[in-house]
């Protein structure tokens, strides 16, 4: 379905209508963002007014509380690790399961693929059992474990669909030339599959990032590694009637991923789009 | 399969290249599995990880017959479920319409309906928490309009609505754009042809553009099915089930009667139960949906 290219009166009513659309789904983000720079009292008395001043003490005294740059580290470093790992170890077993298509390999694709209806509650008990046993609990290297094992499936089924499109030949002639399977998979290959790397990196980076219940079960009491939906639930849950503390909470809490989406908006509709329809 | 003979010697290659996704894949998620099956019929604490004696189908006689709150919360995620899946569907594929149209402002429109979809479900029921309790009430004394002046998260049918607006607040720019891509990919001779044969918008959209974008619609429908059906993030920080349990999801559930009763093995029974229903519900859909794609 191609665009008209006539701009009709029919087309500036439904942009009209599309914009005020908009304006209502953005309403939300407009009273939090202005709201988290009130006082309580400004805020229980009309929560829909532009502020009289800025409070902007109430972000200074939130991210005190919740020391927001070690939970902002510790989100960062637990979804960079977890994506670049995942990136890795699925685009190699992707590969070998195209371009080895044995009974076993097929096998484990199929069980991979099969996985990815498991609902995340009808592991998670069993999963505090398995992580404690072997010591991945309130560990970094514990969570980026679990992480790499939930994210293995989509991910490989994204991998093995856009393999198979790739064209053998350049990894034959680079064999003729001499290279080895590691060579031609790291130098050749690699390389071939940036397009849907990047999906792979923006689909798990989106739900790594927000992930709130895992890290909550496997990092659990380590405050040290507290991410920040974790951190900012904490704090919400004891200021629940705090507004002018919980919002400027929320507020820091949802920037970095907002940031993120708005800088590379074009690649993650696009990722969005291709990770869906192969899904 | 001339392709795959260098290949098929080589178990350094098979190790090397399979074995860090089949490590992470086995443990995390294949073990917890099958042990879900040994814990299901135990009296697990959760307390003493190490302590689960056997009791047979204790727990599963619980669930059948003395536990009502599951079956309200299956009930309720039922309900939930079907609502949300339509109205995150009906809202992406109009939205998706609008913005295949020669608006100006397509793009930044497109940008802003997708907005919330990037944020995580617990921080989005906080920021709707603050817009029911506050936002709402002002808005309803300045405007005097009384949906705004409802009890809303204080009343069981409130609380679900609540609910259901948030989802599809979150879900629907995500459908919209996979809708978009669909709609995108129709040729568009199709569409002329149609019209000159003199088909009106209603019949175009019935006979023509729904059947060319079956296969998104199997995708989206499966997506926001299992999605609605497996909610917990919004639930636990919009409702946390209330008032009282009228609002509890199925994963709620199992997670209250884990972590707060601290009976992981009834949980864990549940938690079976749950990954069958899902599994049936999800697989009929994608079933009854794939049979009604046609190629254009």
């Amino acid at each position: 379905m191609q665009e008209t290219s006539r701009y009709r009166l029919s087309t500036f009513i439904l942009e009209i209508a599309a914009i005020l659309l908009a304006l209502i789904f953005l309403s939300p983000f407009y009273l939090v963002l202005t709201n988290s720079v009130k006082g309580l009292r400004e805020i229980l008395v009309d929560a829909a007014s532009f502020p009289e001043v800025f409070k902007w003490a109430n972000y200074a005294d939130v991210w005190k509380i919740i020391d927001f740059p070690k939970a902002f580290w510790n989100s960062f470093q637990i979804t960079a690790l977890s994506v670049i790992f995942i990136v890795l170890f699925s685009s190699m077993a992707a590969y070998q399961i195209v371009r080895r298509p044995s009974k076993f390999n097929s096998f484990v694709f199929l069980l991979l693929i099969s996985a990815m209806i498991i609902p995340f509650q009808s592991l998670m008990l069993q999963l505090v059992r398995v992580t404690s046993i072997l010591e991945l609990r309130g560990e970094i290297y514990g969570i980026v474990a679990c992480y790499l094992g939930f994210g293995m499936p989509l991910s490989v089924f994204l991998f093995h669909g856009f393999i198979k499109t790739v064209p053998y030949e350049l990894e034959e002639a680079a064999r003729v030339d001499g290279s080895n399977p590691y060579g031609v998979f790291f130098r050749i290959v690699f390389p071939l599959l940036m397009p849907i790397i990047v999906t792979v990196i923006i689909l798990n980076t989106l739900w790594i990032w927000n992930d709130y219940l895992l890290p909550v079960l496997v990092i659990g009491g380590n405050k040290d590694l507290t991410t920040l939906p974790v951190a900012v639930t904490k704090f919400f849950g004891q200021y629940t009637k705090k507004w002018d503390l919980a919002l400027p909470g929320l507020v820091m809490a949802i920037t970095p991923i907002l940031l993120f989406f708005l800088t590379l908006q074009k690649y993650i509709v696009e990722g969005v789009t291709s990770g869906s329809v192969k899904g | 399969m001339r392709k795959a003979l260098h290949l098929k010697k080589g178990w350094g290659q098979q190790i090397v290249f399979l074995g860090p996704c089949l490590l992470f894949f086995l443990t995390i998620v294949v073990t917890p599995f099958i042990l879900g099956f040994y814990y299901s019929s135990t009296d697990w604490n959760g307390l003493d990880l190490d302590k689960a004696v056997w009791t047979g189908s204790a727990n599963w006689k619980r669930i059948f017959m003395n536990d009502d709150k599951f079956w309200d919360s299956l009930y309720f995620t039922l309900r939930f479920t079907a609502v949300a899946v339509v109205g995150a569907n009906v809202l992406g594929l109009l939205l998706a319409f609008i913005l295949m149209t020669a608006l100006k402002t397509k793009k930044i429109l497109r940008t802003i309906f997708f907005m919330p979809n990037v944020i995580g479900g617990i921080l989005l029921g906080y920021i709707w928490q603050f817009i029911f309790t506050k936002g709402f009430n002002t808005i309803g004394d300045l405007t005097g309009i009384s949906f705004f002046n409802l009890p809303w998260l204080g009343t069981p049918s409130t609380g679900f609505w609540g609910l259901v607006i948030v989802f599809i607040w979150q879900t629907a720019g995500y459908m919209m754009v996979i809708y978009i891509a669909a709609l995108a990919g129709i040729p568009k001779d199709l569409i002329e042809a149609a019209k000159i044969d003199g088909a009106r918008a209603p019949q175009l959209f019935k006979s023509v553009y729904v059947p060319l974008i079956m296969p998104a619609i199997t995708i989206c429908l499966f997506l926001t099915t299992s999605n609605a059906f497996k909610m917990f993030d919004l639930n636990l920080s919009l409702t946390k089930g209330g008032p009282g349990t009228s609002t509890q999801s199925l994963a709620y559930n199992i997670y209250a009667e884990a972590l707060i009763n601290n009976r992981y093995g009834l949980g864990t029974a549940k938690a079976l139960l749950f990954f069958f229903a899902v599994s049936i519900i999800t697989v009929t859909q994608v079933w009854i949906t794939k049979r009604k794609e046609v190629s254009a």
